[in-house]
């Protein structure tokens, strides 16, 4: 079974219904006997990182992620679930899970394109996704193939080896990044046509390990 | 960078799918969920549905239709028409939107903005624009006046005043109509369009007489556009999403060609 992680960050039932569409078994909850002894775990969410990480903690949820992330079981963060396993947000000020080490910075304005049309914030719709270095979740996707992206922030890793792919707003930013059997990503694969249906496929066939190459 | 959407919108009334000319004379074109299916298939980036139906009580059949789209196709849509209140917009995210815009609603009180934005986030929150072209006074700087009702009742709103207000209350997208274009096919407004573009910070969706790929071409360079809505270009079968896409890409725009 796998987890959706629910700490009331938004509407979950998309990533269910993909899953479901693929044929997997998950579960949207708050429950840590459930995560802890859950297949695997997806960690998404949208909203404030402030807001976000209080009500992690409220629900005891912080300590079973770090738990989890210790016990090699793989993770996926999506959105929001890709910032806050950082140190901090930039958002809120906020202290984040530190499961990586780096720190989420907001899009600073004006930011402009290669032909310099205005990049508005927030960075919304579908972008391209160059990968920095090969991964399970992005096996059998094209360089072609764009995701969906929401977002007014942006994680930032303090280490290169974190950082799987980025994607251009009139910046380059990270935009997949990950640490052992933790992989997270800024877009919404739940959103991404086939795509990203075709990664959360992967995620759930990962073992959690990387290749021997990049650890 | 970007790729500029292309998003076919569905008006739906008691569960069909219609399209009308100037918001009048509908006529039933389809089932929504499975043309919702068929444009997703054919790479459509985003879905709007346009709830006309009139009465309250067959609300619930709209919701049953997001529900059903939700399940198949795996892209973000966004649901308008009779929203009204956080738990009308409550009801559409629940059932698998990614959006709701809201339009008459937000004027009649701008705060559903604010309180949209506050309970689900800017990103759920689309301002739906319908605008007709005016004379130019004190009242109306722009010369574009934002109409309610469908077009028949004028509201003294100046549209680029009241599109940066809304933007300031927390709306995440604005999808702008013109009145004077809709359902003509003769093309975008592309002058109000790069005017509102130009002057809000958020993306601008543009809607209202696309009668061609040569129309979308317009008002994704011209008119600045990060997205163009379409209708009857694309429900009729002359084109699909994919020639219109295909268009654009030999012409330099940058869409999403990979789905």
């Amino acid at each position: 079974m796998i987890a959706i992680v629910d700490y009331r960050a938004g509407n979950l039932a998309s990533v269910e219904r993909a899953l479901r569409h693929l044929g997997y078994e998950c579960r949207v909850t708050s429950d840590p006997y459930e995560i802890t002894y859950s297949e695997r775990i997806i960690f998404p969410g949208v909203g404030a990182a402030g807001k976000a990480v209080n009500d992690l903690k409220e629900l005891g949820l912080d300590r079973v992620l770090k738990e989890q992330f210790e016990s090699g079981k793989p993770i996926l963060g999506i959105c929001l679930g890709a910032q806050i396993i950082l140190e901090r947000s930039e958002e809120n000020e906020s202290a984040c899970l530190g499961l990586i080490p780096g720190e989420v910075k907001r899009f600073r304005q004006p930011l402009y394109g290669p032909d310099a049309e205005r990049c508005k914030i927030p960075h919304m719709g579908w972008n391209l996704l160059k990968l920095a270095r090969p991964h399970h979740v992005f096996k059998n996707l094209s360089p072609e193939d764009e995701f969906y992206f929401v977002h007014s922030y942006y994680p930032v890793p303090e280490k290169a080896q974190h950082i799987f792919g980025f994607s251009d707003h009139g910046i380059s930013f990270p935009a997949a990044i990950g640490s052992n059997n933790l992989i997270a990503v800024q877009f919404h694969p739940e959103k991404s046509g086939r795509p990203g249906l075709r990664l959360l496929d992967n995620f759930c066939t990962w073992d959690g390990r990387l290749p021997f190459s990049e650890i | 960078m970007l790729s500029k959407r292309i998003i076919p919108c569905l008006d739906v009334r008691d569960g069909k799918t219609t399209k009308g000319i100037r918001f009048k004379d509908n006529i039933d074109i389809g089932d929504p969920v499975e043309m919702a299916k068929s444009y997703y298939e054919q790479g459509a980036d985003e879905i709007v549905f346009y709830d006309i139906t009139a009465s309250n009580e067959r609300r619930e059949i709209m919701i049953e239709v997001v529900r059903k789209v939700a399940e198949q196709i795996f892209i973000p849509f966004s649901v308008g028409g009779g929203i009204r209140s956080v738990s009308d917009m409550r009801a559409v995210l629940l059932a698998g939107a990614e959006k709701v815009s809201i339009n008459s609603a937000a004027i009649r009180n701008p705060d559903l903005i604010a309180q949209g934005a506050s309970a689900f986030g800017s990103q759920c929150i689309v301002l739906g624009m319908d605008v007709k072209r005016v004379e130019s006074d004190e009242r109306i700087p722009s010369g574009y006046e934002m109409v309610i009702d469908g077009g028949r009742t004028r509201t003294g709103l100046d549209a680029l005043a009241w599109a940066r207000k809304a933007e300031y209350l927390g709306a995440g997208e604005i999808c702008l109509n013109s009145i004077d274009a809709d359902g003509t096919q003769k093309g975008y407004e592309i002058t109000l369009t790069a005017l509102i573009s130009d002057n809000v910070n958020i993306p601008v969706i543009a809607s209202g007489g696309a009668g061609s790929t040569e129309d979308m071409y317009a008002v994704l360079t011209k008119g600045r556009a990060d997205a163009a809505l379409v209708a009857s270009l694309v429900h009729y079968g002359s084109v699909t999403i994919g020639d219109i896409k295909e268009e654009l890409h030999m012409r330099g725009v940058k869409v999403r060609r990979n789905w």
